[in-house]
């Protein structure tokens, strides 16, 4: 194991979502430090990826922020406390060390330790949405892919890309130079992706140096894994085949739970029950806040995540640092508080 | 005022339906299986349902950001919609739809 993909540290929060993110704020406070993990590229979770222009109302003291906005007041209001990122990374696997420690693996091999897990997934991991094909398992992972990771493999491809958003088009028009032929179906002759991109798709086409299918995939064609055609169809029309041997399909991504279902915590309706005083889980030293989590009278507010965050990191440092007392402060008052924000650094100066 | 849902499962259920709510709120607060993950946004296609023929024409048209987002749900139709998108009101009362298996949670 090198040491880029082993990392320790004080607290890993599960999901980079506003609640992960203010997690970081209030354990910073109490001397403990954080790395976040989260499937997406950018943080901010739902707020980032599902809503980034539109506004929220409930946040206290906004009237009205959009969910780019208060991700990017978080992250401002974070900083202080240096959190480590590790994005496009789903959580896998969870174990318990010999110290009494957890071990978190992701997809990618990056290992992290620390005494402390606080699980703030929200509704889960953003996983693509698939087109419902019956035989689309016997190509996954070998014809058919999702996302692009590495553009060189997909040179020299016959390649249908679908889909009608801005994934779909970005991908057709950097992938075009690199691919033997590519063609791009949609459901309809019209593109909810960024105008400029879908005028450059056109002029490919015009220039036929890739093809443009209005339509839906119904089956896929192949032997071993090994994609040879589908067959596409418009509504009310006939089907016909396309030839391809590779298939990226990004119809947009929804949450699911994933393998956090598999970390030996109780559920409840894919919902992680704790207690309402430190928000702890089944298991001593795991948290869950924000959306993900139920007791009581819960309500699904990002206003709520930022108390459960508060709570959980009194307790949390009762794990970090056993030895050391801990101290109720505000940030108002205590010079401590403020070394900490790096907002007294101009007083000492003066 | 009522609304007639249909779950994925083929049964039906007479609804309670309150004037300016959302469809989709109103089926969520009943306890159906509808995901409407983004909380009526009209930032995914989580909340689809098919419109009863008879009903198709009493509501307003699809806005384009509806049409755009109910490219991202698998099954779509004609009668397709996205419930966050429609708001209840006196001439809805008596509503018929079904909800699409993509709006399962």
């Amino acid at each position: 194991m090198t040491q880029d993909t082993a990392h320790k540290t004080d607290a890993i929060i599960i999901g980079a979502g506003p609640v992960g993110l203010f997690a970081v704020f209030e354990l910073g406070l109490l001397d403990m430090k954080a790395h976040l993990v989260d499937i997406l590229d950018k943080p901010g979770g739902q707020c980032a990826e599902l809503y980034p222009e539109k506004p929220i109302y409930d946040i206290p003291a906004y009237p009205i922020i959009t969910g780019q906005e208060l991700t990017d007041r978080l992250m401002e209001q974070i900083e202080p406390f240096g959190p480590v990122f590790h994005l496009q990374q789903m959580a896998e696997s969870l174990e318990k060390m010999d110290n009494g420690h957890w071990k978190l693996t992701t997809d990618d091999k990056i290992t992290i330790e620390a005494p402390v897990i606080i699980i703030a997934a929200g509704g889960g991991s953003f996983m693509p949405k698939k087109p419902n094909i019956k035989n689309l398992e016997d190509f996954e992972g070998t014809s058919v892919f999702y996302s692009v990771k590495q553009m060189e493999k997909f040179r020299g491809k016959n390649l249908l890309i679908a889909g009608g958003g801005d994934s779909a088009l970005d991908w057709t028009l950097n992938l075009q130079p690199l691919a033997q032929s590519l063609s791009l179906v949609h459901r309809r002759d019209e593109f909810r992706a960024a105008p400029d991109s879908v005028n450059k798709m056109r002029g490919l086409v015009e220039d036929r140096k890739m093809d443009l299918h209005v339509g839906d995939i119904k089956e896929l064609h192949g032997e071993n894994g090994k994609l040879s055609r589908v067959v596409v169809q418009k509504r009310g029309e006939e089907p016909y085949a396309v030839e391809c041997d590779t298939l990226l399909a990004f119809y947009g991504l929804t949450m699911k739970l994933g393998p956090i279902a598999n970390f030996g915590l109780n559920l409840h309706e894919n919902l992680i029950p704790v207690d309402t005083e430190k928000f702890e889980t089944s298991e001593a030293g795991i948290f869950a806040i924000g959306d993900i989590n139920h007791y009581p009278g819960k309500l699904k507010l990002i206003l709520s995540g930022f108390h459960e965050a508060a709570l959980m990191a009194q307790q949390a440092f009762r794990y970090v640092h056993p030895d050391k007392k801990l101290r109720f402060q505000y940030t108002t008052s205590s010079t401590d508080l403020q070394n900490k924000l790096g907002v007294n650094d101009k007083d000492e100066a003066a | 005022m009522k609304i007639i849902v249909t779950d994925q499962s083929g049964e039906t259920h007479e609804l309670e339906a309150i004037e300016g709510w959302r469809v989709m709120e109103i089926i969520k607060d009943y306890g159906l299986p509808i995901k409407a993950e983004c909380g009526g946004a009209c930032c995914c296609a989580t909340c689809h349902v098919y419109v009863d023929e008879d009903w198709q024409d009493k509501l307003y048209p699809p806005t384009d950001e509806e049409i755009d987002m109910l490219d991202e749900a698998m099954d779509i139709e004609d009668n397709s919609r996205l419930s966050c998108q429609i708001l209840m009101s006196e001439d809805l009362d008596g509503l018929k739809l079904t909800l699409a298996e993509s709006a399962c949670p």
